[in-house]
């Protein structure tokens, strides 16, 4: 269906190409997952199936890509549209009308098909994607996994012979991706449509591919292979795989299921041991207090009644829907929003009431789009401004960035940052003025694993520290990481407060993979289950160690 | 009870520019505010419970700002007419070059009055557009839109759409600034919020643009480029034509041949091209909206106003224009009066809208689930 015969592609003003010699074949009716470092050339692999790329980015395509037998060098993308649907990272971004109806309706119209096929299609694909309901609605009182799957759908109707995602999940919680990922499996088992997605989170996909892509990025070669092959080597891999390469697992599980009837002598020799949980320092400060707090949003409560106390040196972590209220409750702890019933309180004072380094002593949050903290043109000029916004020691940010991302250059334009580096430098320039308390609103979402590894062992370190952490996330396996409490929340109520690996295990939806594995045992992580058994604990990162530097104490007056 | 369906986009911005074009025929405030009232009766009425059919209010507001701003211009530079001083203001002579140009000095009852009138209506044309934009988005316009304009109509829309976007990102933007210890209000903050906005806008058209073309938008036909350029030229004329006779229509004091025949050659003309550009496009339409009785009697309710002011204008001036110089009570003109009353009959006439069940997510207002029960 999709050949790559022989590829390079290079864009102008880059010295290197940045897909090289890609020669492969997708036959029909498979599911194919791509994975790579993010900027490794995913997103170029995926546009170039439609002629995106290079008809629209520009760049030069050696060799030829062949979809249904049509040569993406003669036929642009609105000549494929036919063939290909693609469906963007940001599904928003792509709607073109303004109700579900019309947005299903789009593409056939472009195509020119009879009013009568229209209707009928529109109808099925209604079906097949449980939008029934939605027909009419706005496409902007969607909630994620619903814009996600009208998105699916838009392109659906079309009847293209191959879908192409780019990161469907990513920005949903589990339950929203669960939904996108059973419609993808319909339309794989029952239409036959060949269905190739890049995915950071493997965890959620890689039981259902066919194949795995990998693009390397750094000039080597894609590898193509069948998913349990790949992963035995590879040197991401989701948490089902980890386990599965320490304990011995043969043939490797790629699905809870599997590691589940595998797992039964791993459990035996687990009894009686317990997992090794990081101490949280006895003579804990409380730093954030939130009692009984109600936000509106005109007659709407996003959040009602609810209390929250951290400590210092604790990890917490907001769990729940996408509109669940997480957001809110960050934004309420550094007085952003609406006016408010009830007390929040931190470090002792309203952060309402305050402002300038006064507030970024006490309290700082990373937005969920870490980019809008960064004005500036260049690294440099950035962390100069957070000198002086922290009033600060000048030097203080960019020795801060030197030793979280030491691989950041001074002129480089905080937009040509990758998503992780981006995430970095904010942390950075929030950390400038070391508040003890730490809010992140969705830190994970468009990293890849290495990166998000790198995040979990800075929040560790930071928390050992002193500082505490509040991080809103749908990320279950770095909760499983560093959190030491889960609150849940939804429809802006809690409605579970309590230690990791309680909250997380007593519900299917929240709990991490090892956890669903290894159950009624109480274990979360794959190092974890390895301390234990072999009392070795993963090493730390000598680098990161460094920024652990004790919050300021008492915060300027 | 008639089952309810959307009105065609088409006769509600028919209607409403028709009360539009009566609102520009007099500054009679009592006529003027009558229309306001007719156009948020219809609004109230038949309104989707969409996000953009909220933006009437918005208009509201405006109006009202235009009006204050009007009366401010009026005071501060406009000349002085009438005897009836209300306050005195320290005038400022200008030098001999700005001679005509007046700035401070009396404020008189009657030329307050006089901005008032011009600012009502100006206010009203407005509040008559905003009434059309929360009838009947842009976007549902564009379904009904000539398949040859339809290239230019797309343009339109994703401007109109990435407004209301520039606003939420510019108010995002400035709420961020408080994180980094920043005023997240004032100059400073909207200039260090626009560069940042102003690239988020460009990247999510980039986005709509890829997103568009990989869903075969503007795919080749199989038109050839005379026959296309022909059908242009004349959507284009017939357009200008509109124009044209529109302003003709409007403007008093302008001649006849502007008018009503310039206005109907356009039509002409429009339809035409439409009806060529029709039989050689490749693109189709799902489910166009129907021109049935009830849009008929909309768009005749809104000619009606206009047909109203015209004759109104013929047999009473005086009232159509209310003197402000000695100021005088306005007077109601039956046959105006009669046309209004004539234009808010869609409030009954136009079949009630469907529910869209458009809450804000993640929204389940008690109202709304027992209207789905």
């Amino acid at each position: 269906m999709i050949v790559f015969d022989h590829v390079t592609i290079t864009y102008p003003g880059t010295h290197a190409p940045t897909l090289v010699d890609v020669d492969l074949t997708i036959p029909e009716g498979e599911m194919v997952l791509v994975v790579g470092r993010t900027g490794s050339g995913k997103s170029t692999l995926l546009r170039a199936i439609n002629g995106l790329v290079p008809h629209f980015t520009g760049g030069t395509l050696a060799g030829r890509v062949l979809v249904n037998g049509r040569d993406t060098a003669h036929h642009p993308p609105r000549e494929l549209a036919d063939v290909v649907g693609v469906v963007p990272q940001d599904p928003m971004s792509g709607f073109v009308t303004d109700t579900v109806e019309d947005e299903l309706a789009y593409g056939m119209e472009c195509l020119g098909l009879a009013p009568e096929v229209m209707r009928r299609r529109v109808e099925e694909t209604l079906d097949l994607l449980g939008l029934a309901e939605l027909r009419q609605r706005p496409l902007r009182s969607l909630s994620g996994g619903q814009r996600q799957r009208v998105a699916i759908g838009a392109v659906l109707t079309s009847h293209p012979q191959v879908l192409v995602l780019d990161e469907p999940t990513s920005a949903l919680d589990p339950g929203a991706a669960e939904e996108v990922l059973a419609a993808l499996q319909r339309l794989v088992h029952d239409l036959g449509v060949t269905v190739v997605l890049a995915e950071h989170r493997l965890e959620r996909v890689i039981q259902y591919a066919d194949q795995v892509i990998v693009v390397p990025g750094d000039g080597r070669p894609v590898q193509v292979g069948r998913p349990g092959d790949i992963m035995l080597n590879a040197p991401i891999a989701p948490p089902v795989v980890e386990l599965g390469r320490l304990a011995g697992w043969h043939p490797l599980p790629l699905s809870v299921r599997d590691a589940r009837r595998a797992a039964g002598p791993l459990r035996d020799l687990l009894v009686g041991r317990t997992p090794h949980l990081r101490a949280v320092p006895v003579e804990a400060r409380r730093l954030a207090l939130v009692e009984r707090l109600t936000v509106r949003y005109g007659s709407r409560a996003a959040l009602r009644d609810v209390s929250l106390s951290v400590a210092s040196g604790e990890v917490v972590a907001l769990m729940g829907r996408n509109g669940a209220g997480k957001s809110t409750l960050l934004n309420a702890m550094v007085g952003i929003g609406p006016a408010t019933q009830g007390r929040v309180e931190v470090d002792g004072s309203a952060p309402a009431t305050l402002s300038g380094p006064a507030l970024l002593r006490r309290v700082g949050l990373v937005p969920q789009e870490p980019g809008d903290l960064l004005e500036a043109t260049t690294v440099a000029d950035e962390c100069r401004a957070s000198d002086r916004d922290a009033d600060c020691e000048p030097g203080t940010t960019r020795a801060l960035v030197a030793l979280m991302a030491p691989d950041i250059e001074d002129g480089t334009h905080p937009r040509d940052l990758s998503e992780g580096q981006r995430l970095l430098v904010a942390l950075c320039v929030i950390l400038a003025a070391r508040p003890p308390l730490l809010l992140l609103d969705e830190p994970t979402r468009g990293l890849d694993y290495p990166t998000k590894a790198r995040l979990g062992r800075v929040l560790a370190d930071l928390a050992a520290a002193g500082h505490a952490i509040v991080l809103a996330t749908h990320d279950v396996e770095l909760v499983a990481d560093v959190a030491d409490r889960v609150v849940i929340l939804a429809d802006g109520e809690v409605v579970a407060d309590g230690p990791t690996e309680q909250v997380v295990t007593s519900s299917p939806m929240f709990a991490p993979q090892v956890a669903k594995i290894l159950s009624p045992q109480h274990w979360l992580t794959v190092d974890q289950v390895a301390g234990s058994l072999f009392r070795a604990h993963a090493p730390i990162d000598a680098a990161i160690g460094g920024i652990a530097t004790p919050p300021a104490s008492g915060a300027a007056g | 009870m008639r089952e309810p369906r959307w009105l065609h986009a088409g006769a509600w911005w028919a209607w409403a520019l028709g009360l539009a074009a009566a609102a520009s025929r007099t500054t009679n405030p009592l006529l003027l505010s009558l229309l306001v009232v007719t156009a948020a009766t219809v609004v109230h009425a038949r309104r989707p419970d969409a996000p953009w059919a909220r933006s009437f209010a918005f208009f509201l507001r405006l109006g009202v700002v235009i009006i204050v701003v009007r009366i401010g211009v009026q005071v501060l530079f406009g000349a002085a007419i009438g005897t009836t001083t209300l306050v005195h203001l320290p005038g400022i002579v200008l030098p001999s070059f700005l001679a005509g140009v007046r700035l401070g000095g009396d404020v008189t009852f009657e030329s307050v009055l006089m901005a008032f009138y011009d600012g009502l209506r100006l206010a009203t044309i407005l509040i008559c557009v905003g009434a059309a934009n929360s009838l009947a988005s842009p976007t549902r316009l564009l379904k009904s839109v000539p398949a040859a304009m339809y290239e230019l109509g797309v343009s339109v829309v994703v401007a109109m759409t990435f407004t209301p976007q520039l606003v939420t990102d510019v108010d995002r933007l400035q709420t961020t600034r408080r994180l980094r210890g920043r005023a997240s209000s004032g100059p400073r903050a909207i200039a260090g919020a626009a560069v940042p906005v102003l690239e988020g806008a460009l990247e999510r058209s980039v986005a709509l643009a890829a997103a568009m073309d990989s869903r075969g938008y503007g795919r080749r036909g199989t038109t050839t480029a005379s026959a296309r350029r022909l059908t242009v030229v004349a959507l284009l004329g017939g357009l200008v034509a509109c124009c044209i006779g529109a302003y003709g229509l409007v403007a008093s004091g302008s001649p006849f041949a502007l008018g009503l025949p310039m206005l109907a050659v356009g039509v002409l003309l429009a339809v035409a091209g439409a009806v060529a550009a029709g039989r050689t496009a490749t693109r189709t339409r799902y489910r166009p909206d129907p021109w049935r009785v009830s849009e008929w009697l909309v768009l005749a309710a809104g000619l009606a106003v206009v047909f109203a002011f015209l004759l109104a204008q013929w047999l009473e001036p005086a009232a159509m224009n209310p003197s402000v110089d000695p100021a005088v009570w306005p007077s109601l003109p039956l046959v105006a009066v009669l046309g209004i009353t004539l234009g808010a009959t869609p409030a009954w006439t136009s079949p009630t809208v469907p529910l869209t069940n458009a809450v804000e997510h993640p929204t389940r207002s008690p109202a709304t689930l027992k209207a789905a029960a």
